[in-house]
């Protein structure tokens, strides 16, 4: 029943779409993880003016579907088309790519902050006292002993965020991306073969995602190289 | 702003009460995909923690597909194929076009499989979680598999599942969204609707985000609620 001769035809299209997916991924992940590090980092200081704003900017990504932000940014501030171009921030909103991407990174930011946050809280206060016992800076703490202890700690949860992104890539799609699951549903409806499609384009995403996992679990291996091995 | 006001209000000519009934369906489309979410999750947790090769085989390859593979895919094939599926039904039939699967059903299904595979990591988790010792004592009073498992092993494992499911239900409501493009009009599709009709994208996409914001926040804490309910008489920490 399952027709290997499709297959050949089907994976090299859907493969033309990859390099996108991975385009969104990457720099959405980039630039979500330096953002999510910003704020996780300026909610340190417990500063009110600077952590209600930040907890709201989490609680409204978490808490709202990213199909939504998606058109929020794309459709929504389009509205405001002659406001954008006065401003010269135009051909950014203008573009499904770009609009995709900042919506992705935002996204990644909210969770990946409550990541690091718990992470960076998660360094024993005894190492942070040594430091300065020690004579170190603040910055030199964070950077010496905080950030590579929270940064380490954070790697199985942060790999978790990394597939969510991934597989978040995909609604790019919906505003007219044609990445590999835009690419999917074109051929579905052009082939009528729904489960050959689903077949392979899953396998595109699965070796992905395991490619991501088993680089961050030996990285991981790597960074903590007393631990018993398994 | 007035104008926003007046686009969403409740009265004529307003959007406010169709968003309201979308919102509907969205939290019953979340509810029903939860809870058939709950039952495959349970059955493939059940297969997980099986001694035999062939169901901790099977459970596994569901979870790391559902899991690893987008959830639109996952709704394509299962809206198409289905659909595909129903027309050649209806061709033996004598009927021509092309036959649809029911939208709303198809969500579901949909929502239930995709979180299936997460809560089943989730009993999983909160299986192992049980003091072994209560196993042993059901052992030591006679009880049998089944009723061990319904009088002391589930209303345990409830405990440590809660955070876990409350997780997963966040997703689901959030998920829910993605059955828009299959047509079902829902909280997401019925905000497309306005905004093209009324050319304001920003209004209606901002309501709908409130309106998600809203009910996850409120049954977030109905969640919280089960779990200090379901902690009481418990010493945690």
């Amino acid at each position: 029943m399952i027709d290997l001769g499709f297959f050949v035809e089907i994976i090299p299209t859907l493969l033309s779409g990859l390099p996108l997916t991975l385009q969104l991924a990457g720099l959405s992940i980039a630039i979500g993880f330096a953002l999510a590090l910003l704020l996780a980092l300026a909610q340190q200081g417990n500063h009110r003016v600077l952590v209600w704003p930040i907890r709201s900017f989490v609680a409204v990504f978490r808490g709202t579907p990213l199909l939504v932000q998606i058109f929020l940014i794309y459709y929504g501030l389009g509205q405001f088309r002659p406001t954008l171009q006065a401003v010269g921030l135009w051909w950014l909103f203008r573009e499904p790519y770009w609009c995709a991407i900042i919506a992705l990174s935002l996204n990644t930011a909210a969770y990946g902050s409550e990541i690091l946050r718990g992470a960076i809280q998660g360094v024993s206060r005894g190492l942070v006292e040594a430091a300065s016992a020690l004579g170190m800076t603040r910055l030199q703490t964070l950077r010496l002993v905080v950030l590579p202890l929270a940064l380490r700690q954070a790697i199985p949860s942060y790999s978790n965020e990394i597939i969510l992104m991934v597989k978040g890539t995909s609604l790019a799609s919906i505003v007219t991306l044609m990445e590999v699951t835009g690419i999917a549903q074109g051929l579905i409806s052009q082939t009528y073969r729904a489960v050959e499609v689903f077949v392979a384009a899953g396998a595109i995403y699965l070796t992905i995602n395991f490619t991501i996992i088993s680089a961050l679990s030996a990285l991981e291996a790597w960074l903590t190289p007393y631990r018993a091995r398994a | 702003m007035t104008d926003a006001l007046h686009i969403l209000s409740l009265g004529k000519g307003g959007w406010g009460g169709a968003l309201l009934l979308a919102a509907g369906v969205t939290f019953a489309l979340s509810v029903l995909g939860f809870l058939f979410g709950a039952l495959f999750g349970a059955v493939a947790a059940g297969g997980r923690l099986s001694p035999r090769a062939l169901p901790s085989w099977a459970a596994k390859g569901y979870g790391t597909v559902f899991r690893g593979v987008p959830d639109l895919l996952t709704i394509y094939l299962l809206y198409y194929g289905g659909s595909i599926a129903l027309t050649e039904i209806g061709k033996v039939f004598g009927s021509a076009g092309f036959v649809g699967l029911p939208t709303f059903a198809t969500g579901v299904l949909a929502i239930g499989i995709i979180s299936g595979a997460y809560q089943a990591e989730v009993y999983r988790g909160a299986y192992l979680a049980v003091d072994p010792g209560q196993f042993e004592a059901c052992k030591a009073l006679g009880l049998s598999r089944f009723q061990s498992l319904r009088l002391v092993i589930i209303p345990q494992l409830m405990r440590h599942a809660l955070p876990g499911l409350g997780n997963v239900w966040q997703l689901v409501l959030k998920d829910s969204a993605l059955i828009s493009v299959i047509g079902l009009v829902e909280l997401m599709r019925q905000s497309q609707i306005g905004a093209g009709s009324m050319r304001e994208p920003f209004v209606f996409y901002l309501a709908a985000a409130a309106l998600y914001f809203l009910i996850a926040a409120v049954t977030g804490s109905v969640f919280r609620y089960g779990e200090a309910r379901a902690w009481r008489g418990m010493a945690h920490a």
